[in-house]
């Protein structure tokens, strides 16, 4: 018995050894060349449902860029167009629609809730006729490539779990995140590029900070970790040869350096220094792949016209959906955008409409962008927040200027292109824009559909850790099939 | 049994026939092991007589010549050096310590180097480092703010714990309950930080009881998976899936750490923050009885520790473990399966550490024995070192687990003495030599037939980085620091309400530290140290992962603080009055600790020759123009450079990082 425990423990091992050396190599072929079986990350026992770097079914998309709009815009400015509060414009909230609710402390001690209208006016656009704010004239453009979902939910009204959740599938937590499932349950599909990136930018309104937890791999390896490309002159940490030194330099060090553990790998026998080796190989044509990927002088000025002057300017959100794009049509299976800013507490109309300017038109150049390349099929882009806004006033109501506070009953997001249906409005909420009424879809539904257009079950990709086979929808999610083409 | 909805697969041949001979054998139904105390199992035989050094040999060479595998010969004298310096110190050996150990050709010198290795402070440093993954321990309060807390006093507190080499069962009573001991002392409460150092949110419109519970539960949570090595958040919400915990238990359990007088407000200001229950520390406190803080001469410290309100919170279980759905109440108490709570102990945290010390807990002695063998041999016996459960590992090797725990038990559990058993054993001194049968049988090493190599944690690299170079600044403790970071990653990061989002670099000294004392911002973490795998200190770890990337690379080749220690220890170099083969042979014994061969020496030594033909004297100037320690007046620039080329790749030596 306990002899075939071990022998049952060393065949794990020997695959676990295999399964690390071949990730690390970061490389495709090897991993095609060795059995499926050997890919096993699992703990002791298991046969796993799923394997890592091949996916379940055929995927619509291969790649995904999430623009994040962290803060979370209010839905009454942007999609969700409620006519009904700017008649009802400063009555109170009806305790029947607020239904008990707990507020954020925020607004809890608010003696009144006073029904907000949207400060700006709304019109049709498209063979949808979806209802848009003037805040969004690009988006507007584009409704008819995009779906619109009007009644996502949340399960936190706080910045710093509603985030987690979003990306995590839980509120606290250290758990892989969603760019981190898809890395580990897709591998990479380039070789001179990091799987996962991130990219933030910050807009003038009210800011709530991003974390790197948000890209982080918890659990899962660290080669799984989103990769933060900076506004600086090294766009990946640490990717700049030493100032002085130039590519011949480098080079040098490494023939240098694969002849010096050749010696040790010839003494020793340890595998792992050759894939030290190759680590080292793959840094030394990341630094060439990368800036090569990020450069935009060869744009052409159409592209530029299109995303708008400020994608010439490192560090804007417009400049980071132009890399987005050209991340993504290099293979990077992720691209995580940040834009903070959207937490209009206060001053709403006038935040609203600063960082309303910063996104439309990049966002909307990035859909028609992919579209014109013949990408979009194959590339999911998502658009939206972490929770929505309340219906009501936080502080004071006046005709040009109030707040919202945050509210996770209901807020929109959009997705387009990977397989999503294009020129759709999902979801319904009430003529209060408070509750929702139609096909409700939860942050796991979300995060199911997102990993099933890449071809990826989400009760299947899972990893073992503390005893527990985790998952990105922990235990709920349903693929929301309404929206997929 | 799982439902067929549960997706879960059928049994596997293999599991099919394991049962099967299960039924042969008389199908026993036991206790799962972990949850039998451990025994002082008899020493197994052994074929080879000579081998064995102490007890751990015993079961390693018994289980060996069951698989007909003979242990590696005893690693070279430079490479065990190394090996035993960083496994104690976190540090690599200096020359002459190297000089000294390989001139001594007394039996008992690898002895000797141990026992100083012991009493040298750089111990408590490295011991330190797994406790604060641990402990989650962070300079930050977490969280969207993610402001700053001076929390630092406690973390040298662990340091001075282990270097006083208090004993385990005190090292934990006073974590968990040192301000309930009789007569507390400021020692023993400020060790109670421990179950303050979890994430706090200062997010604004929270509301205070949901975040209240959170942090409840994360310090249950850590109780269970750090010092019981169970997967107890499981039954957080439901009855445990696996293992014989109920939700009630885990709520009884919860409820010993439920009774903190929490305040949400932040105390203090300019250096020091903490929220209530707080302690003060005193310019007084550090000269008498606190001597072990490395205090800057301000007013009073404050540090966030443990303190009970007088009322006792009743506690329920919370269904979907929600803050505020209550099901029934439940008083203190822990999961029967594994030891019922004495009802003659004190129903608090007090009474709490009495049971997890109780010499019938299965688990208290060998969690912790587990975590040290992992740390000492790369890989824990039990191989999933937070999980001793159902779903968890079985251990490679049972009864020396056993025997290592039950002796640790009996000697006061004694951790100087439980480390120095596992470096003094020959299971540890094996060389590191692969063979190809080895490999095919055996690649992970799980029968410990040679020793792992592994890739050194992130702190300790810069250690070896820092020490080797003579850049280290060694005193002990005090404020974290700010060493060099790439530009804008907290102000990229940060929120608008965050006090604490530009990233202020330290200067001088304070540049040159330990890892250990690099600031831990938890949202934003070091990244050179997130590279290569450091815990975010978002929560309780156990066990890092070492994973092998190109950003490590490119870290080992671009980051100032690399690029700054070649190019110190060239200039130090260059001074001697040396040939430049014997600089180089020095340079490599500093960061490698063993010489070079001659293929070696010659290839650096023609990487020399080769940068000093390309670089001028501008090129020169560009390339040392890194890191702000002085550059000594009249060098000669381009052999500096060239110098510190070959410095730099030494330090880029897949063996530079390594422990082997």
């Amino acid at each position: 018995m306990e002899k075939n425990i071990l022998e049952h423990h060393l065949n794990i091992n020997r695959r676990r050894f295999l399964s690390r050396l071949s990730l690390g190599l970061g490389s495709v072929a090897l991993g095609s060349l060795l059995m499926p079986k050997l890919f096993s990350r699992l703990g002791a026992d298991d046969e796993p449902d799923f394997t890592p770097g091949i996916p379940n079914f055929a995927p619509k998309a291969k790649r995904v860029i999430y623009m994040f709009q962290d803060g979370a815009p209010s839905q009454l400015e942007s999609f969700d167009y409620k006519p009904k509060l700017r008649e009802m414009m400063g009555q109170e909230l009806p305790p029947s629609v607020r239904g008990g609710q707990i507020l954020t402390t925020m607004s809890a001690g608010q003696k009144s809730l006073p029904l907000a209208g949207s400060f700006y006016d709304f019109k049709q656009y498209g063979q949808s006729g979806a209802w848009i704010s003037d805040l969004f004239p690009y988006t507007a453009k584009i409704v008819d490539d995009i779906c619109i979902i009007r009644s996502m939910f949340t399960e936190s009204f706080n910045h710093d779990p509603a985030l987690t959740f979003f990306q995590t599938g839980a509120t606290q937590g250290n758990r892989p995140c969603m760019g981190s499932w898809v890395s580990y349950g897709l591998g990479s599909d380039n070789k001179n590029l990091p799987t996962f990136t991130v990219l933030l930018s910050k807009g003038k309104g009210n800011g709530q900070g991003v974390y790197s937890k948000l890209w982080s791999n918890g659990f899962l390896d660290s080669i799984h970790q989103g990769v933060q490309l900076s506004n600086s002159e090294s766009p990946v940490l640490y990717l700049n040869d030493p100032d002085g030194l130039d590519r011949l330099d480098r080079r040098r060090l490494l023939d240098k350096l694969a002849q010096l553990n050749e010696i040790d790998y010839k003494e020793l026998g340890d595998p792992e220094i050759i894939a030290k080796m190759q680590q080292y190989e793959m840094a030394y044509r990341m630094q060439t792949a990368v800036p090569e990927t990020l450069d935009i002088s060869k744009e052409s000025d159409d592209t530029i016209k299109m995303y708008g002057p400020d994608c010439l300017v490192p560090g804007t959100y417009a400049a980071n959906c132009l890399l987005a794009r050209k991340l993504s049509e290099n293979g990077v299976r992720f691209v995580q955008l940040y834009h903070q800013g959207w937490d209009q507490h206060a001053n709403l109309p006038q935040e609203m409409a600063g960082q309303a300017k910063d996104v439309d038109q990049a966002s909307a150049a990035l859909v028609t962008d992919l579209k014109q390349r013949g990408l979009l099929d194959e590339t999911l882009v998502i658009w939206g927040g972490e929770f929505g806004r309340t219906n009501y006033s936080q502080g004071k109501l006046l005709k040009d200027n109030y707040g919202r506070d945050h509210h996770p009953r209901c807020f929109s997001i959009w997705m387009a292109g990977g397989g999503i249906k294009p020129g759709v409005v999902y979801g319904e909420t009430d003529e209060f824009g408070y509750n929702i009424i139609k096909n409700k879809v939860h942050v796991h539904d979300f995060q199911a559909t997102v990993l099933n257009q890449l071809g990826l079950d989400h009760t299947k990709l899972t990893f073992k850790n503390q005893g527990r086979r985790y998952r990105l929808t922990d235990v709920g999610g349903n693929v929301v099939r309404d929206i997929l083409i | 049994m799982p439902p067929v909805s549960s997706n879960l697969k059928k049994l596997t041949q293999n599991e099919v026939d394991l049962i099967a001979k299960w039924i042969k054998q008389g199908a026993k139904f036991e206790k799962h092991w972990s949850f039998v105390p451990p025994r002082l199992w008899p020493l197994p035989p052994v074929k080879d007589k000579k081998w064995p050094k102490n007890e751990i040999d015993y079961f390693v060479l018994n289980k060996l010549e069951k698989y007909d595998l003979s242990p590696n010969p005893e690693a070279d004298r430079e490479r065990l050096l190394r090996r035993v310096c960083l496994d104690l110190t976190g540090l690599p050996p200096t020359l002459q310590m190297m000089d000294s150990f390989l001139a001594n050709n007394s039996p008992k010198a690898y002895e000797k180097v141990v026992d100083e290795l012991l009493k040298s402070p750089a111990y408590g440093e490295k011991m330190a480092l797994h406790w604060l993954d641990v402990a989650r321990f962070g300079d930050t309060y977490g969280y969207q703010n993610d402001n700053y807390r001076s929390q630092w006093p406690w973390r040298d507190w662990v340091i001075h714990a282990f270097n006083v080499d208090l004993s385990y069962d005190k090292f934990v009573t006073w974590q968990l309950a040192g301000d309930l001991m009789p007569n507390a002392t400021k020692e023993q409460i400020l060790a109670t930080a421990f179950n303050r150092n979890h994430k706090i949110t200062e997010e604004g419109g929270i509301i205070p009881e949901e975040y209240r519970v959170a942090y409840v539960t994360d310090r249950t949570n850590t109780f269970g998976k750090a010092l019981l090595g169970i997967t107890l958040e499981c039954a957080h919400c439901h009855d445990h899936k696996y293992d014989p915990f109920s939700q009630k238990e885990y709520y009884q359990v919860f409820s010993f750490f439920n009774s903190v007088k929490e305040s949400f407000e932040e105390q203090g200001g300019s250096q020091t923050y903490a929220k209530k229950p707080k302690m003060s520390i005193t310019n007084d406190d550090v000269k008498n009885v606190l001597r072990f803080i490395n205090k800057p001469d301000t007013d009073n410290l404050i540090v966030s520790v443990m303190g009970d309100s007088e009322v006792y919170r009743k506690t329920h279980i919370l269904l979907r473990g929600d803050y505020n759905t209550y099901g029934d109440e439940v008083h203190p108490g822990t999961p029967k399966a594994i030891l019922p709570f004495n009802d003659s102990y004190p129903q608090n945290r007090l009474g709490l550490a009495r049971w997890l010390f109780d010499t019938a807990n299965p688990l208290t002695a060998r969690v912790f024995v587990n975590q040290m063998w992992q740390e000492i041999f790369g890989r824990g016996i039990v191989k999933t070192s937070a999980d001793f459960g159902m779903q968890g590992g079985l251990p490679s090797h049972l009864e020396l687990l056993d025997w290592l725990s039950v002796d640790f038990m009996r000697h006061g559990w004694d951790i100087k003495r439980l480390i120095r058993q596992m470096v003094m054993s020959a299971t540890y001194r094996q060389s590191a030599l692969m063979t190809p049968e080895k490999m095919k049988i055996d690649p992970e090493d799980v029968l410990l037939s040679r020793t792992s190599r592994s890739r050194l944690p992130a702190e300790i690299i810069r250690d070896v980085v820092l020490e080797s170079s003579g850049l280290l600044v060694h005193s002990i403790g005090g404020p974290s620091v700010n060493p060099y970071q790439p530009a804008g990653l907290w102000e990229s990061a940060g929120s608008s309400g965050s006090t604490f989002k530009d990233y202020k670099q330290s200067h001088g000294p304070n540049l040159y530290r330990r890892g250990i004392y690099t600031l831990v911002k938890k949202t934003v973490p070091p990244a050179a140290f997130a590279i290569f795998d450091a815990s975010n200190r978002d929560q309780c770890e156990v066990n890092r992962s070492r994973t092998n990337t190109p950003l490590q690379a490119l870290v080992m080749m671009n980051d100032p603080t690399v690029l700054e220690a070649a190019r110190v220890l060239a200039a130090k170099l260059l001074e001697e009055k040396t040939g430049l083969n014997d600089k180089i042979f020095k340079a490599f014994r500093l960061i490698i600790n063993r010489s070079p061969d001659q293929q070696e020496l010659s290839i650096l030594v023609s990487y020399y020759v080769q940068q000093q033909k390309i670089f001028d004297q501008r090129k020169a100037e560009r390339v040392l123009n890194v890191g702000e320690y002085p550059i000594p007046s009249g060098m000669n620039k381009v052999e500096l450079a060239s110098m510190m080329e070959v410095v730099d790749a030494i330090y880029n030596l897949e063996e530079a990082i390594t422990k082997s």
